[in-house]
Order: structure tokens, then sequence, then C-alpha cells
């Protein structure tokens, strides 16, 4: 008995010692800057892994076309978040601590994005936040230490609101899922909406739980307010389940409909042919941008991966070019240098030139507004235009308004 | 409003109703015969979802549309009924003798295995189903639209109720499963073999699941979150229903969804909450949910209990040679070592807490994180909102996190069993939702950051020492009255509410007032833990963290005061170094678990304890005696 | 003869349609040994745990020393000097034996509450006396679920002892023994509250101890009072003999009666 247990319990202490084999991309034997970067590769799979694709692309090429800092290269080490901010705190400071990294990057989730970013402050170590899109993380909750790369809820519902003006409808729904993402999102609607014109009206309002929407019920009250448009901020399987039931049940006919991230491949191409015509997104019509930058980066990204790009694989390819003109321009890593340089620090990314701007610590990186078709059973943007971040983010005002100063 | 209007929303209330009633009913099923709390009942859902995603594939080119799809779904289901076969005989059957939690334990292991399957067979990106066919269009009903497929789901829940009716009131198979659910141990006397009856039930709960899994395929797309966003829910309809009671299930199922249905119209809010708060209510008003009986063991007792004895000469020297290293420690590890065994200290009081409770008293908490959480957010609270210090929020927090306790004990102890844990479950829920959704005083999801320790604490070596303080104190106070008067009041209660009652010992009040302290130190926990982390946020108080909590306590060994510490620290460091540096994390951890469960049936202490001091009164088939004996007591102590 | 300890009026218990115990009225006297017997189903476990509190009665008054108690929790009844053993037994499994006696004497003292105390060291003494007096001092460190039932019997009987009640419920004390440990426990028994001048009130169906031991008869019969009094009085009765103990019945009550004298 004693010895059957002894040999379950080393079978499963060897499967847990091969496991830890660290995923460090290699350092080369010269001197190396250590950047830490954290995501939550297991929870947000379908984000992560094309997240990840990218800015691993990224650093092969700066690399292998001279690294930084003046023959330095660019070490990555990678950990899972854990998508909680318990976890993600530890694994921070773990990073810093433990693994010496100059600067941090990375994160999904709002919460985490500002725990991490408290802690950065708190530790003064940089931070350059990926994907969280709260607007408190370079709003109210900025901090000196803290970058965003992504457009925030606010730039990309605004892109929307405005590509909205045309239609003229007065009465709105807002259909979002059920935590701080949709209902900032839900705020920033109706703030703009009201600026842009204050006849306007939102009538009905549904916030489902996130992943739990019961889609006919919820088309069933939007219908019943008999609203002109519908703003939507619930993505993935919820977004999928409004779809089908809205269809069905003539939610979308003579409505306009503006949702956000909708437009991104990652969630574009899973509806395939199912693909609500007519709606107006933000997105990536990754096959269709033409510039040479993207066009560059498409094909080296295919060549790589065998794969098509989503807006993740881009946001992780820019990311390393951010942090490598920053350590060009900062010269060290010193910390307060990086961040110096960091403030209104121009990149060229596939995207075309970004800024980060000092004020807020917020890019310019901005997104596609475009309407959906649907073409070869495949889901479309057309009508796209490129809508910069610079042209949308908060205005100096609201900025001082809320963020606290250094 | 227009009455038709109502109607079509009634409508929709009955298709999700029957999807509910379809998960529910498998795990009620489940729950009746075998007594398993069976976690991983939303991973069959799930896998239903996607089998019938490859299998319509598969088939719908080879056979037709309508005779694909058809086929499609039902074969699904049985491949996810199968695949339930696979876990009781590979996993269920070994720990059949542990207690009740080591199965829910295993379940869990189960979950997360499941969830990083699913993402290695069928990628992470959600994958859309085909329309059922015949049933791609709407009618029209009163002027609005109505998806037919809705209809058919609508039909759903009636048929497989009445096919469940069918299969246990006119067969002998059937009627051996509603025996079993009544009283097991007579079915056992009547010569039936157990196992194979076990196998069977766990087929068709497993076919249940699979079965709503594969037909909500048209409906939602198969994603990899289906697993945990239906698995609360399932709960919640189950113990409305009264575990065991598959027309419970129904009517639970009917009463969620419309309540949702027509909530949504008056409150858009309401949905996280909701169900738990009808779960709370019922379960206030009918302690064993609408249709279910009341449990009628009257010990809570766990095989392998044993008196507490004082420390021996070997323990006393142990337990100083550990604090003495805990003292030294820092001076080998490095900050982030600091950070991590000061983690360990949170998470050690967290499971001694809750095993104060749960072990001594026999009160298994599902929902032990609301107490750490209020803890953390007392003091988030403190600080952030009325400008106090660490010192003062140190002190104050616990008392907030006790408050609760008070407060949610005072109902929760009027119940036992799993109606217990589902209660605290529900209170943490509705705690949850509250932090989440009460943006202006919690910041919402977004939680509050900022929270650090005072000046002279900032330091981590000296926040180090004030978390081993701290935490120390709390647990060598929970030791403390585990050996008084107080804690073995509770263990009486435990062993035997018939005597407790029969020498004087209010037990209900007793129980109350020990929720309170655990919750109060649960709260001690959460508030050395915000300030570790700066920040708190409603993940503190969510499901996960009640679940690691109990993970924790059982790893080590729910017999021994020991048990939750080993237990927190080998939980927490294993995830600590398994979670960052691996996607499969999940599964790791999961594999880890079972291999725990089934190596450690006693927990890891418990496992020691029985290796290195064994008890020389006692050889293994006089503890499996004992065992036995007050399982049997536990049953004949009921009231006739 | 002195004011009756136990005094029992109209008890009454329905269970859905059925009637388990039937206006049921009778007094303990101070000091004495009173059995409720009956065959199977006649509701004395019933009438019982009106008694002892565990069972609401639907009618009838039940006074201890005079002073009502009907509807009183279990506690509160034994906090009024009324000790309990169960058909079943209930001890606590996971405490030693001696622990089990200390438990009552802790609750006896008001010390449940005590959060700092170490709870073996209290009444150590006091506890090992009873044990001592119903022989189970030698097994005081054992821990109780481990015992054999016999001696788990006797662990009872000491909780119930500790805190010097006036009043011993005793239902059915010696089922699941063997004979001879049935005798031999009942002789304890009634030995101890002899000495002591406890008042029991016990069901059980082994005739040799219901008329070795007895002073006062109860007969049930589907909820209803047969007859009652002494054992040669109940032995003696027509009806009694009809419809319960029958001819193998009337011989043990005389067997028992005849070693008795």
């Amino acid at each position: 008995m004693l010895r059957r247990h002894l040999l379950i319990a080393g079978a499963a202490l060897l499967a847990a010692g091969t496991a830890i084999a660290p995923s460090v991309t290699p350092a080369q034997a010269q001197e190396s800057v250590k950047v830490g970067e954290l995501f939550s590769y297991a929870r947000m799979a379908a984000f992560a892994d094309p997240y990840r694709k990218g800015w691993q692309l990224a650093v092969e090429e700066i690399n292998a076309s001279g690294g930084v800092l003046g023959g330095k290269t660019l070490e990555i080490v990678s950990r899972d978040d854990g998508g909680t901010t318990a976890d993600a705190v530890r694994v921070a400071d773990e990073l810093v601590t433990n693994e010496g990294v100059e600067f941090l990057f990375g994160t999904f989730f709002s919460n985490v994005g500002l725990a991490v970013g408290d802690y950065a402050k708190q530790r003064r170590v940089l931070f350059i936040a990926a994907e969280p899109l709260t607007d408190a993380l370079t709003m109210a909750q900025g901090n000196r230490y803290t970058f965003r790369m992504r457009p925030n809820t606010y730039m990309q519902t605004k892109m929307l609101v405005e590509a909205g003006r045309e239609s003229g409808a007065k009465t709105w729904a807002i259909v979002a899922p059920n935590y701080e993402y949709g209902q900032s999102a839900a705020a920033n609607f109706k703030a703009l909406l009201a600026e842009m014109d204050p006849e306007a009206e939102v009538v009905v309002e549904q916030y489902p739980a996130l992943g739990k929407i019961d889609a006919g019920a919820t088309t069933q009250a939007i219908l019943g307010a008999n609203p002109d448009g519908i703003f939507n901020a619930t993505f993935a399987g919820d977004q999928a389940k409004l779809v089908r039931e809205g269809q069905l049940r003539g939610l979308f006919e003579g409505r306009t409909v503006l949702s956000l991230l909708t437009g991104e491949p990652e969630y574009l191409a899973p509806m395939g042919a199912e693909t609500p015509e007519g709606w107006i997104v933000t997105g990536y019509p990754w096959e269709q941008i033409d510039t040479p930058e993207h066009l560059a980066f498409v094909e080296a990204y295919q060549a790589k991966y065998d794969d098509f790009p989503r807006l993740a694989s881009l946001l992780g390819y820019s990311i390393p070019y951010v942090i490598k003109e920053m350590l060009d321009k900062a010269g060290s890593t010193d910390t307060e240098a990086m961040v110096d340089a960091l403030k209104g620090l121009e990149v060229e990314t596939p995207t075309g030139p970004v800024t980060m701007r000092a004020i807020d610590h917020q890019a310019t990186m901005g997104a596609w507004v475009g309407r959906l078709t649907v073409e070869d059973g495949q889901g479309k943007m057309v009508d796209w235009y490129y809508a910069d971040g610079a042209d949308f983010a908060h205005t100096p005002e609201a900025v001082k308004a809320v963020r606290p100063a250094e | 409003m227009d009455p038709a209007f109502f109607f079509i929303q009634f409508l929709s209330g009955l298709a999700s109703a029957s999807n509910l009633f379809l998960i529910a009913c498998g795990l009620t099923i489940i729950f009746g015969v075998t007594r398993i709390v069976n976690f991983a009942h939303g991973s069959f859902y799930m896998l239903g979802a996607y089998l019938a995603y490859t299998l319509t594939a598969q088939l719908m080119p080879i056979l037709g549309d309508v005779v694909g799809f058809w086929l499609a779904i039902p074969l699904a289901a049985a491949a996810v009924g199968l695949l339930a076969v696979l876990m009781e005989l590979l996993l269920l059957r070994r720990i059949y003798h542990s207690h009740e939690l080591f199965q829910l334990l295993a379940t869990f292991g189960v979950v997360l295995i499941v969830q990083d399957l699913v993402q290695t067979v069928w990628g992470p990106e959600e994958l859309f189903g085909p329309r059922a066919p015949g049933f791609t269009s709407f009618v029209v009903i009163f002027g609005f639209r109505f998806p037919e497929y809705q209809l058919v789901l609508i039909a759903a829940g009636p048929l497989v109720l009445g096919a469940i009716w069918l299969l246990f009131n006119r067969t002998r198979w059937g009627n051996l499963v509603r025996a079993a659910t009544q009283d097991r141990e007579m079915v056992g006397a009547l010569g039936v073999n157990q196992a194979r009856l076990f196998t069977g039930v766990l087929f068709l709960g497993g076919f249940l699941a699979g079965l709503a899994g594969a037909l909500q395929l048209p409906v939602e797309p198969a994603n990899p979150f289906m697993d945990v966003n239906i698995i609360a829910e399932a709960f919640v309809v189950t113990v409305i229903g009264g575990m065991g009671n598959v027309l419970g299930a129904f009517l639970a199922a009917l009463i969620i969804a419309q309540l949702q249905a027509f909530g949504i119209l008056v409150f858009p809010q309401i949905t996280l909450v909701l169900p738990f708060l009808v779960m709370a209510l019922v379960l206030v008003v009918r302690p064993w949910g609408l249709l279910g009986k009341p449990e009628t063991t009257t010990s809570h007792g766990f095989a392998g209990d044993r008196p507490l004895r004082p420390l021996g000469r070997t323990q006393q020297l142990l337990i100083a040679g550990t604090v003495a290293i805990l003292l030294l420690l820092p001076l080998v590890l490095g900050e982030y070592g600091q950070k991590l065994a000061l983690e360990v200290f949170v998470y050690a009081l967290l499971a001694f807490s809750l095993n104060f409770i749960m072990g001594a008293g026999g009160m298994v908490s599902f929902g032990h994180a609301a107490y750490f959480g209020l803890g953390g957010y007392g003091a988030a609270l403190l600080v952030h909102h009325l400008g106090f210090g660490m010192e003062i929020a140190l002190l104050a927090a616990p008392l907030f996190a006790g408050l609760g306790a008070l407060l949610f004990g005072w109902f929760v102890v009027r119940l036992s069993g799993v109606y217990f844990a589902m209660l605290t479950l529900a209170f943490a829920q509705i705690v949850w939702s509250t932090a989440f959704q009460w943006v202006e005083l919690t910041g919402g999801d977004n939680g509050m950051i900022g929270i650090w320790p005072s000046d002279w604490a900032s330091d981590r070596t000296v926040y180090y020492y004030l978390s081993l303080l701290v935490c120390g104190a709390a647990i060598a106070f929970l030791w403390r009255a585990s050996h008084a008067p107080f804690g073995y009041t509770l263990r009486a209660g435990r062993d035997s509410t018939l005597r407790a009652d029969a020498i004087g010992i209010d037990l209900k009040r007793h129980q109350w007032l020990a929720f309170a302290l655990a919750g109060t130190c649960a709260g001690v926990a959460g508030s050395v833990f915000v300030f570790s982390k700066g920040n708190i946020d409603p993940g503190s108080l969510a499901i996960p963290t009640s679940v690691d909590a109990l993970v924790m306590v059982l790893l080590g060994g729910i017999q021994t005061l020991t048990g939750p510490l080993v237990g927190g620290a080998v939980f927490h460091l294993l995830e600590a170094q398994i979670l960052p540096l691996t996607d499969y994390w999940r599964a790791l951890l999961g594999a880890a678990i079972l291999v725990l469960v089934i190596a450690f049936p006693m927990g890891i202490a418990g496992f020691l304890r029985d290796k290195l001091l064994p008890d020389d009164d006692r050889g293994d088939d006089q503890r499996e005696a004992a065992a036995r004996g007050a399982a049997e007591k536990g049953r004949a102590e009921a009231p006739t | 003869m002195s004011e009756p300890v136990l005094q029992v009026e109209g008890l009454r218990k329905a269970f859905g349609g059925v009637i388990a115990v039937d206006t049921v009225s009778f007094e303990v006297a101070a000091g004495r040994l009173f059995a409720i017997i009956g065959p199977n189903g006649a509701g004395k476990s019933t009438c019982f745990n009106m008694v002892g509190g565990q069972l609401l009665p639907d009618a009838g008054r039940v006074q201890l020393a005079g002073q009502d108690i009907t509807g009183l929790p279990p506690r509160r009844i034994w906090r009024l000097g009324v000790g309990r053993t169960f058909q079943v037994a209930a001890t606590f499994t996971a405490m030693t034996v001696v622990e089990n006696v200390q438990m009552a004497f802790i609750s006896h003292r008001r010390r449940l509450r005590a959060l700092l105390p170490t709870a073996r060291k209290l009444y150590r003494a006091e506890a090992m006396a009873v044990l001592e007096r119903v022989g189970m001092a030698d097994q005081a460190e054992r821990q109780c679920g481990l015992l054999a039932y016999g001696d788990i019997k006797r662990v009872e009987l000491a909780i119930a002892l500790a805190h010097e009640p006036r009043l011993l419920l005793m239902d059915e004390p010696t089922a699941g023994m063997a004979p001879k440990e049935r005798i031999a426990l009942m002789a304890l028994t009634a030995d101890i509250v002899r000495e002591r001048g406890i008042s029991v009130l016990f069901t059980e169906h082994d005739m040799d101890v219901v008329f070795a031991h007895a002073d006062t008869l109860l007969v049930l019969d589907r909820g209803r009072t047969v007859a009652t009094g002494t054992p040669d009085a109940v032995r003696d009765n027509p009806e009694v003999q009809r419809i319960y103990l029958g001819g193998s019945g009337v011989e043990a009550a005389q067997r028992a009666m005849e070693a008795r004298a």
C-alpha cells in the first residue's frame, strides 16, 4: 500500500518537474536586457496565443537586426499571471525581485492591469500594459510608471459614436456585459451620445452577466423598447448568442448597431457566415490593410506561424518596438530615464506612427472602424477607415481633471 | 405593456428553464445516489457541446443535414456519458470510502484537467455549430417572432422529465436508483451491486449533461468557458429543488429562468446575483430546498477523526523548530521568497480558520472567501475612504469580517450538510456581487489599489515579521480554542447533535459563535493579505478563493490541526511554482490534486500522522469499523 | 410517599393520520424505576421522546417535580436535572471516554464557551469518579468510537449521571447487547440509582430485565394505555397477557420475579 502511494507521488513530482521547464527566450552569450512579461495565457488562450506569437516575432526581428542599446539582446521572461490580481502581483514581484527584470509589460484583464500598475508605482518599476481597456489605468488611477498600448474603452466608444452620427438614430438600446468594461463602455456611450446629439436618448439598458447571457430574454427586452439603434459591448460567446437570437427575432432589422471589438479577427472569424451584416464596428481588417509596414508584418507573421494575425498579434508585435525605441532613447535601463523616454515617444508600427502621450501615458494606437458584411461565408469589414487614436483620446482638460499629478 | 410581449418573455424564460433543468437533473441524480457533489458536471456539459460540434461536422456531410445533426446530438450525449463512466471507474471508485468532500475535491481536479484538455483538442477560440436542421427559422406568435429552435428547447425539458419518470417508475433499474436515493444502505443490504449501480448512474448523469451541452450548440458556440459559466447555476437549481429530487430541479429551473427573464426588465443589473439571492431565500425558508427531504444524519464527523492529544515532546520540538526557522528565514530568503512565505502564512490562517468550523464543527463552508474578502475590503475601505492607517485597519477589518459572519452565520447554522455549504456559497456570492457592483464604494471589479503598509512596515522583511506575528497569533489563538471547552463543544456537536443536546449544549448558538470566530480569523488573513499586495478586488471573495481554501484543508487533512497549515503551504507553493511557468498549470494542478486524493485519502498531515504516530489502539479494520459505526449511528439516531 | 418526580398527563402525538400516542398519563415516584413496555409500534419511543424534549406533543402536559417542562428543548430539560440515554448509544465518538464525561461536567458548570483553558484538564477527577462507578475507569483514555457496544452504553450511563440528575430517561438501555451484558448493565444501573435516590423512566423489550428491576410498569399498545401497576399486577392482567405477553412472556416474567425474590 505504502509503496503504491510513493510510486504515485513520485510520478506526480516527475510530471511537475518536467513541466517546470522555464519558458525563457534563450539568452545569448552577450549582454542582454531582461524584460518581464505576464499575461493570462491559460485563461485567455484565444487572445493570448496570437499575442505571444506577435511579441516573439518582434523580439526575434529586433535581436536579428542588432538588438537594443547598441548590441544588447532583448530577453523576455514570460509568465502566466493567473488571471487574478492576487496571482498577478505575486508573479510581477517574482519577475522584478527574483528574475531581476528591468521592467514589465503585458496583462489582459483591467483589474489585473490596475493592480500591476499600482505595484509598479509602489516599487518604481516601469510597466507597459498591453490589453487592459479600462480608462482608469491612464486616467483616475494612472501613475508615473504605468503606460498603456491599446486604445481604451473611451477611445473605441468615441470612434463608434462618431461613426454612428450619420444614422440619425434618436432612441438607443445598450447591451453590455455586467462588469467594468461593459459598464464604462455604457457610461462613455451615454455621455458621448448626449454630447453629440442632445435629443438622442437611451431607452433600454441590458447588462447580462459575462458568459451567461439569456439571449432570448435580453433580445425581447430590447425589442420591447423598440429603439432606433443598439450599442453593443458584449463579445465572444455572449455576442454569438445575441446575434443568433437577435437575427431570428428581427432585432437588428432596420436598426443601427454599433458594436465594440466585433470586427477584430478574434471574434469575427469564428462567426463565419453568421456575421451580422451592416453592423458598425471597431476591428482589424488585417487582410485589407496595404500599407508597406503592415504588409511586411503580415508576411513575416504568416511565414513564421502559418496563421493569420489577430488584433492581439498586432498589439503583441508592436510592444517590443516601443521598447526598443524607448531603450535607445533612454540610453540605459534606469527606470526614471526609461519613463522619461517613453513620455511622448514616437514609434513606427505596422499601424503607422504611434505616440505614447506624455499627458496620460496612453498610446495613440488607433482602431479600424467599418461596416460588417459577409463574403464567401466569411465575415468582413467594408467601408473601413483607420481611426487614429490621437483624435479620440481624452482631452487634456479631461485628463487634468481626474489624473493624479505625479 | 403589451400582454403578448410578456407571453413571449415567458416563452423565452421557458427555453432557458429547459436548459437549466437538463444540466441540473443529471447533477441531482448523481448526488441522490452517490452523494457526490460533482463539480465536473459543468465539464460534461461543455464536452457535450464540443463533441456535438465535432460529430455534426463529421456526420452532416455524410448522412445529410437532418439525419446527421439529430444523430450527432444523442451520440455526443452518449459519448459524454461514457466519459463520466470512465471518471467513475478510474477515479471515483478508488475513493468511495473517503469522505464525500474528497470526492468533491477529485471532481474539482477533473474540472481543471478538462479545461486544458478541451483547449488542447479544440483550440481556444469559440466554435460555431450549425443551426438545427428543420428549426432554423422562426414562428410568429402574437405578432412577435419566436425562434423555432427555442420551441424545441421548451419541449426538451418536459420530455426529459417524462423520460426520467418512466425510467424511474417503470424499470427495475430505475426503481433501484430511486431506492438508493432514499436509502443507500438498504440497497446495499438487498444485495445490489452498488458499484455497477453507481456506474450506471454516472452514465445517466453524464448523458444528460452532455445532452444539455449538445442541444445548446445551435444557440451558443462551443467555448472553453461553458463549464464555469454553468456550474454555479446548475448547483443553485439542484439545491433549490432539493438535492436528489428531479421534479424539484425542474421547478427550480422554471423559477430561476422566469425570474431572470422578467427580472432584467426591471433591474437590468440583477443578472449577477439573482440566482444566489433566490437560493438564499429558499434555503432560509426551506432548509432542504423545495422538494428535498431533511438529511437524517446527526453526526458530521469524518472517518479517521481521533481525540485531540496534548503535544508530545517531539511535536513540541518540531513546532519550536518551525517557528525558529520562520524567524530566521528572511536571512536566507530573497525579497520574493519572503513575499511567498508571508502569503503562505495568510493562506495557512485562512485554511486553519476554515477547518475550525469544518474539521471541528463538521460545518463545510463553500463560502469562506467571503470573510477573507470582507477583511480585505474592510481594510481597504478604511484606508481608502476614511484615511486610516494600516495599524487601525489591521485591527478593525477583522471585526468587519466577523460582523459579516455573525450576520450570515445566524442563518446558515440552521442548515446542515450540503445545504449548509450551499447557503454559505449563496451568501458569499451576494457579498461578491455587492463588491462587484457597488462601484462608488468598492471600485467594482477593478477593485481598489494603493492599499500599502505604513512606512515603518513597508520594508518587505518588516512586513514579513508583521504577517508572521499577526497570522501566527491568530493561528495560536484558534489552536488554543480548539483545545478549550469551546472547541470541544464544537466537536461534540459534530460527533452527535443528539448527545450534545442531551447534555445541555445549545448547539446552534455555539456553531453560530464558532462561525463568527472563524470568519473573524479569515478576516485577519484577508487584511494582512491586502497590505501585502496593495490592492483588493472581488476575486478575493469569489468562488475560486473559497474552493482554494477548501482544497488546502482537504490536502492537508481535515482530521488534524496541523493539516490545514500543511495544506495551505503545499497548495500555495505548488500553485506559485507551476502557475507562471506553463500554459497548462490548471491541468498540472488538477493532476496533482488527483494524485493527492488517491494517494493520501487522509490528507498529507493525516497520512503522516497515521504512518508516524500510529495509535497502538487501532488497526486498519478497527478504524474502518469505527467509521462505519459512526455512519450507521448517524442514521439510526434520527427521531422516529 | 413524596411528590412524584415526573408527572405525565394526557400526552398525545399523531404522525399524519396515525395516532402514535393517545392520551397517556402516568407518574414516576421519587427513587423508583418505572418501565414502559409494549409490542413494536406501541408508542414507547414516541412517548419517551416527548418526555425528553426531542418531540413536541400535540396535547398533554409533562411536569418535572411540579414544573411544567412540556415542549422544552432537550438541553433545557437536561439542565433541570434529567439525564438521558438513547436506544442507539449517542456519544462523542472522536473523544476519549473520559472526555465524554468531562463534557457533561463542562456543560453543567456552564463553561462551554471558555476559549482558553485546556478542556482535557477540566473536571477530570470528577469524571474519573463516575467512570469508576460504572466500571469504565480502566478504559478512560480510549477513543469512545472504538469501544465494544456494551462499554459504550456504560459510557452513556456515566455521561447521564454526571450532573447528578433526579431523573434518568433510558430508552431501551440494553438494546443491541448480549443477554449476559444486559443483566449486568441493568443491575449496575439499578444499584446506582437506588443508592443515589434517582428515579428512572425506561422502556425495554427484554422482559427479564423489566420484571427484574421495575417498580412500576406501564403497558402500551397502539398508543393506548393497557395497564399500569406493579409487576405482579401487570403480569396477572388478562388483557396484557392476551395482547402482549403471551405464554412465553408470562414465563419470563415469572422467572424474573423469582430470581428477584
